[in-house]
């Protein structure tokens, strides 16, 4: 009796004074949804992590990681690496002269050569690298100065480059092509390779220099401006960057796909590297059709033409002879993380498989409190 | 109607002399006529109008003035100076990356509140612009309701709703009398009559009103409901009469015209000045826990950012030492970069770090942790088990921001009446100068009618006895303020109440008058109506006997009793008294005290409601006094409060006891079962009661509160006078302390349940003596210390006779001893409402006693079993849910951030970031903040019912135990760890090494280098892998939502990665990430060294967790783990196991 005297309450239109939180509580509530999403009873798969259920898991871990170690490890140690350092810092090193009178304004280059010796012979694809060291060319202010869409042949980026390519925007009023500290900081050292023959002479060791970019940064992101059919018409009303000794449209004369924006050393340079000890891909000496070795082991000369100075920041300067296998260069790191991280894995395993022999199994039967 | 010199004069008189008290009352001019020149000067009071606004912003201050509001809030300020930070000078990263989520964050909360706002306006817009009449020189005028002024004389018709605080003048009843619903005020749909004052109420046309001259003066406007203090002043004649107002004659806005074709009234409070509109003052906010755990690391977090971006910016400086390094020859600045000070420099490098790391404090975060919470919201609404089929209603979230606190609770204050039990009253027996009577016994609404029902069980009274016992009937009927809501009018009242019961009802404020009334009616004395002032009753004998209703001396928390005084057609005066015995037995000079305070015991014992039943005979001359007493303190403008109880206290004397009564208030369904709950699950519950000790602990031991073993502490009254309150005190905390030493509680109801623990029972004026502030002696001082020392060590306690503002004191003192535990009020009616809103979290129950403990509260249940489901369930959810959830945002973000750091070391400190912009960008907003929404909706780390049938769960996530600083520093250093093994895994990969691509996929392309945004994405992509990962790791209930977002948003990463590297986009004016993605793809170290990387990253949790769970596990953990170990076979590695789900989705 009493309760029908209390019936629902009307509701006026004064809910003007509902709080900020109002959303969720102005909803009057009829009966709620029986929906198994609404009462929070939505099937579910359940795990649960414990000493028991993790245990194989350690176990597969360790198997599967050690061998993947192993042959990481032993992959990398068959790859053959030869490094030289040909900076010239010390007085005896062939090239000490060239990097002490180095000067900007110099109109002849300074060679030197640098004699080597390959003790083991190289089979396959060696690939000739450069390396620089404290060269910092993941400093901000170096990564953003570029325009990528001069670089890519827009035209009106051509005449006027972005303003993040200062102060190497342009040149006694016109601007520069290509802009930018990456691109004026272009390595310029030429390396070449000679293998001294059993009766002394020098014989030129074949390399090719295309193919070392990115398939994708050649064809599509750097682009010569307004076609290719003459590029120092293209290229009329630029500047070259400052600190080099060419125009861009003269970087490979001989070969108009790798001359221009889209030669392959420029492309390789432009790719900021992530570390200050860095290197990059020079050439590549292709494997020889017959059997023997692409560079057999004896002596070696190769001529540097200095060019570039790293001196002042107290850089260095090598070159790199490597082969390569499935897993890349040299690098033992990952086989030796590979090895480390699936033996922890291993001994975990082993200790988890104590823990839960001691321990599991007296929980489970232990009572729960109620 | 200006204002003439003299007024003026008036006017600067009064301030002159220094009449501050005038500011506190205003004087109405009814229809806006000036009082005779002798009366009273003039002054005409500027009021606003009656426009209501609860709108917060207009069309044209709504862009900037909500911009000002949303950036006062501390983290969305931050945002902003970052942004405008980066706007400003050269930073790392463009403004777009912290730009686009703070903006659309802030729009976002634009739209809503613009919208809310908007509504609001609609909703203003009705209310201010509905016809309302309004007499005018004797015509009746429609004008909009915003344009009613103080004075004017309002004309309002049945069914209608009041615009503005009126007092009633004349109404279409002969009486003066009307009837009012306030429904939507508080939620009482009883009809409460209001009055006319005498000599107005025959003015009842327009012209008649319209001649009315009279002058109203009361208080200013205060939001007090039910206070109003006022004097009318009519001139007739010249001659003012004072005819005092009170509460009884103000109609209040919101409230409903009921059953009366007309009334006349005059506004007195309009607009926002209205009782109504001084009610909806926001509540202050309560903040959770969790929230303050979370702004705490937020500094720590914020410190950690300081300190990076300084320690990068010096060590920049020291690097940048040797001209060489500052600008080698391949990098030089611009002139102007040159020219700059070195202390600006520094300064703009500081500021650039910190935009670079600024991340590590995500815009995600919140707006993560206020969606968490809003939609975790409905999981509480849309709860089947919390809804009342009788009711028709659910549970209602009135505030989500204290989702979790429902997790932490620790103490739970809970009111007895309607809460505990049903607030269903039930008549059950009287007894009458020692005889006792009981109507029939079963009485499930069908009674017969008559005195044929009425059953007696002691010995038949004599004839004295029997003019006793009809005089007993009579003051019950008489002595109460119950109404009769009349279905069918045209029928007749008396024809209603017998013929059928839906044709009329009693309806009183208080359900124990209404049990009391119907009892009567089963013994054979029916309450017909109150007419004319006119109480009209049915006798046995089937006689109409009608008393004059003289004075009605209601009923208050104070006095705990109320009067009537009537005159019996014969003339006599009676004053009928009805109350706690505890109030009336000190004032009863004669009748059967012991044999009905004997019964009253034992009634009270079986957990009744008892009340006494005393009267008093007036002769004409104490009559007269009487009234003169009660008219004088009416009168009074100021303290009339006091004054008025003061002559109750005179009035109400001298009585002669009649009997007394008992109404049996049932528990409600499974509330015992409900407390044994909460005490399991830790919580210590305290009933809060304005109810007499016996019937308390009667209830209390009904419901389980006190258990048969359970051993009683009382500290009442009656024993402080025995010893003083010094001695009982130092005597409890011995006993109790001494128990407390040989063994704890935990192991104590673990072991067994038949250890003794404690229940403490104290009285109101006990403990305000324990409250009182500390005196000048010694002792007193610790008084509130070994109070609660007492109160930690009891598991229950039971506060007795409470006022309902010590119901608040007692929760404030609580929340305020030193562990500062997190406390819980619920109840149903007006006087727990102070506590709902002390308790961090209020719950009001939807009970009889009207809607405001529901309105007030934070959340609303039907009934107190639904509190069960609430904490132990969704309380522990939630607080697991946001917990992970804000832990987790601190990791994802310290391992995001914390290799950019790491970088710094290795570009020369030049703020180059190590991601790129989109991944900067996208990271907090789309690669993993779904599934850890997700998570924190959906988790259930224990199934609910395993929750609800195993309380002490709930112990483990007690005292806000997942976000202590230890459970922080772990995260965060397996943040840092990740963040180096992500990045240092990386660096050795790259550093002096071929790190290239193998070249398989396209002949042309082989070995090419990889740059400085490889070396990123790669951190980048075992990042993201990384954390939602842990997050697999974390996650206890996978469903197809859970499964769909987190590899979802992996797949999302992947093709967005794709798509980012795989077009030149003409609109950005770098190509760096160009075909990056795939040539890293396209490289198997690059694959092995992701998986490689991954699997070290979580290693440590992982083992952590298995031998945490091992070798220390916590209940939660050896519930999940016994469960596993019943259901399947321990050779899979995961359980599967399908919840019961008798619905698909």
């Amino acid at each position: 009796m009493m309760a029908s005297s209390y019936n629902a309450k009307e509701e006026d239109g004064h809910h003007s004074g509902s709080s900020s939180h109002g959303g969720p509580g102005a909803i009057k509530s009829k009966k709620p949804d029986n929906t198994a999403f609404k009462q929070q009873r939505l099937p579910a798969w359940q795990p649960i992590l414990t000493a028991g259920t993790v245990l194989p898991a350690f176990f597969v871990i360790g198997l599967i990681f050690i061998p993947i170690g192993i042959g990481l490890f032993v992959t990398s140690n068959n790859i053959k690496e030869f490094e030289i350092d040909y900076t010239g810092v010390e007085i005896d090193s062939p090239c000490y002269i060239c990097a002490k009178n180095f000067s900007w304004n110099s109109t002849t280059s300074c060679v030197c050569s640098v004699n080597f010796t390959l003790d083991q012979p190289f089979e396959s694809n060696v690939y000739m690298y450069y390396g620089l060291s404290n060269f910092y060319q993941n400093h901000r202010r170096y990564v953003k100065s570029r325009d990528d869409s001069q670089l890519n042949g827009v035209e009106s980026n051509l005449k006027q480059p972005s303003k993040e390519c200062e102060p190497y925007r342009t040149s006694d009023g016109l601007p520069i092509a290509p802009c930018g500290a990456i691109a004026n900081s272009l390595f310029n050292d030429t390396l070449e390779l000679f293998h001294i023959n059993q009766n002394g002479t020098k014989q030129r060791v074949n390399v090719t220099k295309k193919g070392i970019a990115w398939w994708t940064d050649k064809h599509v992101k750097f682009r010569n401006p307004g076609g290719s059919s003459n590029l120092s018409v293209a290229f009329q009303g630029t500047a070259k960057p400052v600190n080099w000794r060419k125009a861009v449209y003269d970087l490979d004369p001989e070969d108009p796909e790798n001359n221009g924006f889209i030669n392959e050393d420029f492309i390789v340079w432009m790719r900021t590297a992530a570390l200050p000890t860095f290197r990059k891909l020079y050439r590549i000496i292709q494997k020889k059709p017959n059997s023997t070795p692409t560079l057999s082991s004896g002596r070696y000369v190769m001529e540097i033409t200095y060019n570039y100075p790293v001196l002042s920041f107290d850089g260095r300067k090598r070159m790199i002879l490597s082969t390569i296998s499935w897993m890349g260069g040299k690098n033992p790191f990952l086989g030796i993380a590979y090895i480390t991280v699936g033996s922890i894995c291993f001994f975990l395993g082993v200790v988890l498989l104590v823990i839960h022999h001691k321990y599991d199994t007296r929980t489970n039967s232990a009572e729960i409190p109620n | 109607m200006g204002v003439d010199f003299s007024a003026l004069r008036t006017l600067i008189n009064r301030y002159c002399a220094g009449e501050e008290n005038w500011v506190d009352s205003r004087t109405v001019y009814i229809g806006h006529k000036e009082p005779p020149p002798g009366a009273d000067a003039f002054i005409q009071q500027r009021f606003p109008d009656n426009r209501v606004v609860s709108s917060k912003y207009t069309f044209w201050n709504f862009i900037p003035k909500n911009m000002f509001e949303q950036f006062r809030r501390v983290a969305n300020f931050y945002f902003l100076i970052i942004f405008l930070v980066q706007l400003i000078i050269d930073t790392p990263t463009s403004p777009v990356t912290s730009g686009l989520p703070l903006f659309f964050v802030i729009i976002v909360t634009a739209i809503k509140q613009g919208y809310e706002d908007w509504l609001r306006h609609k909703a203003d817009k009705a209310v201010n612009q509905c016809p309302v009449s309004v007499i005018q020189r004797g015509k009746k005028i429609k004008k909009e309701s915003f344009r009613i002024t103080v004075g004017d004389v309002v004309f309002v018709k049945e069914d209608e709703t009041f615009a503005c605080d009126l007092i009633l003048l004349s109404s279409s009843r002969d009486d003066g009398t009307c009837f009012v619903t306030t429904a939507s005020l508080d939620g009482e749909s009883s009809h409460k009559t209001y009055y006319a004052v005498q000599d107005t109420k025959a003015f009842r046309t327009e012209e008649e009103v319209d001649s009315i001259h009279a002058t109203i003066e009361c208080e200013q406007p205060q939001p007090d409901l039910y206070k109003f203090v006022g004097r009318i002043n009519i001139y007739m004649d010249n001659e003012a009469v004072a005819r005092p107002l009170g509460s009884e004659n103000v109609l209040l806005r919101g409230a409903t015209l009921k059953n009366t074709e007309f009334i006349y009234a005059v506004a007195i409070y309009t607009g926002m000045e209205t009782k109504m509109a001084l009610n909806y003052q926001s509540k202050s906010q309560k903040r959770s826990a969790v929230e303050k755990s979370m702004n705490s690391y937020l500094v720590v977090y914020l410190c950690i950012l300081i300190s990076k971006a300084l320690i990068n910016t010096v060590l920049k400086y020291i690097w940048q030492a040797d001209p060489n390094k500052d600008e080698p020859w391949y990098n030089e600045r611009t002139e102007a970069q040159r020219q700059r000070h070195i202390l600006i420099r520094a300064f703009t490098d500081f500021l650039a770090f910190m935009v670079l790391f600024n991340y590590i404090i995500p815009v995600s975060m919140y707006v993560t942790v206020e969606m968490q919470k809003f939609l975790g919201s409905y999981f509480i609404m849309w709860d089947d088990d919390m809804y009342d089929e009788e009711l028709g209603e659910g549970a209602v979230v009135n505030t989500s921001d204290l989702n979790e606190e429902l997790g932490q609770v620790e103490y739970v204050f809970t009111d007895k009446t309607g809460t505990l039990t049903e607030n269903n009253m039930e008549f059950i027996e009287c007894c009458v100068d020692g005889h006792v009577y009981v109507p029939d016994a079963i009485c499930n609404g069908q009674v017969l009618s008559g005195a044929a029902a009425m059953d007696m069980i002691d010995t038949s009274p004599g004839p004295g006895g029997r003019e006793r016992e009809e005089l007993f009937f009579r003051a019950l009927c008489l002595c109460h303020t119950v109404q009769v809501k009349e279905e069918e009018t045209v029928d007749g009242i008396k024809h209603g109440i017998h013929q059928g019961k839906s044709a009329s009802f009693y309806i009183s404020s208080s359900p124990d008058e209404v049990a009391l009334v119907e009892g009567m009616k089963k013994l054979g004395f029916t309450y017909l109506r109150l007419k004319d002032g006119q109480m009209e009753i049915l006798n046995r004998e089937d006689e109409i006997e009608r008393f004059e209703l003289l004075e009605v001396l209601s009923f208050d928390s104070v006095r705990r009793r109320m009067s009537v005084i009537v005159r019996a057609a014969s003339g006599d005066i009676f004053l009928f008294c009805k109350g706690a015995d505890s109030s009336i037995l000190p004032r009863v000079i004669s009748g059967k005290v012991d044999e009905v305070k004997a019964r009253v015991e034992h009634n009270a014992v079986e957990g009744l409601r008892t009340l006494c039943v005393a009267y008093r005979p007036l002769s004409p001359e104490q009559h007269q006094e009487v009234c003169r007493l009660l008219s004088g303190a009416k009168l009074a403008l100021q303290d009339r409060d006091k004054r008025l109880s003061e002559a109750y206290e005179l009035v109400e004397k001298d009585l002669i006891l009649l009997g007394a009564t008992a109404v049996e208030d049932r528990l409600q369904e499974q509330a015992a079962d409900t407390i044994e709950s909460l005490h399991k699950a830790g919580m210590k519950v305290w009933v809060l009661t304005g109810d007499k000790m016996e019937t308390a602990a009667a209830t209390c031991y009904a419901s389980r509160l006190f258990r048969r073993n359970t051993q009683i502490l009382e500290l009442t009254t009656k024993r402080v006078e025995e010893q003083n309150l010094h001695d009982v005190l130092f005597d409890l905390s011995r006993t109790v302390l001494r128990h407390h030493g040989s063994m704890t509680r935990d192991n104590c109801s673990s072991l067994s349940n038949d250890c003794t623990d404690y229940g403490l029972i104290i009285d109101g004026a006990t403990l305000s003596a324990v409250m009182r502030p500390p005196q000048e002696d010694l002792n007193s001082g610790s008084y509130k210390e070994i109070f609660l020392e007492i109160c930690r060590n009891c598991s229950a306690v039971l506060c007795c006779r409470m006022a309902p503002l010590q119901k608040a004191q007692i929760v404030k003192m609580i929340k305020a001893s030193k562990e500062h535990p997190i406390t819980l009020a619920i109840g149903d009616g007006a006087n727990d409402v102070s506590m709902i809103l002390e308790a961090h979290v209020g719950i009001g129950i939807m009970g009889k006693e009207g809607r405001q403990a529901v309105r007030n509260s934070d959340y609303a249940i039907p009934k107190f079993k639904h509190l069960k489901k609430m904490l132990l369930v969704h309380g522990h959810y939630y607080y697991i849910r946001i917990s992970e959830l804000v832990q987790y945002f601190f990791y994802k973000n310290v391992c995001f951030i914390f290799p950019q750091f790491l970088y710094q070391f290795f570009c020369g400190f030049s703020q180059q970031p190590l991601y790129d912009t989109a991944y900067l960008t996208l990271y907090n907003i789309s690669f993993t903040s779904l599934p850890i929404l997700v998570y924190s909706l959906m988790e259930q780390h224990i199934n609910m019912d395993i929750l609800k049938k195993d309380p002490s769960l709930y112990k483990d996530v007690a005292k806000n135990s997942l976000l202590r600083w230890p459970t922080f520093i772990y995260w965060t250093v397996l943040g840092v760890y990740n963040a180096i093994v992500m990045f240092f895994g990386t660096y050795f990969l790259f550093d002096n090494t071929t790190f290239t691509s193998n070249g398989q996929r396209m002949t042309t392309n082989t070995q090419m280098m990889f740059g400085n945004w490889t070396f990123g994405t790669l951190v980048f992509t075992v990042l993201v892998f990384t954390v939602t990962f842990k997050l697999v790791l974390d996650t206890h209930y996978w469903t197809w939502i859970n499964h769909f977002v987190i590899w979802g948003s992996l797949v999302f990463f992947v093709l967005f990665s794709l798509l980012w590297g795989g077009i030149i986009w003409p609109f950005l004016n770098y190509q760096r990430m160009y075909y990056v993605f795939m040539q890293m793809l396209s490289s198997g170290p690059a694959w092995l060294s992701i998986i490689l990387l991954i699997t070290a990253s979580l290693l440590p949790d992982v083992v952590k967790k298995v031998i945490w769970r091992a070798l220390w596990p916590t209940i939660t953990e050896r519930i999940q783990t016994k469960r596993r170990c019943l259901a399947s076979e321990p050779s899979t590695i995961f359980m599967l196991s399908q919840t019961s789900s008798r619905i698909s989705f």
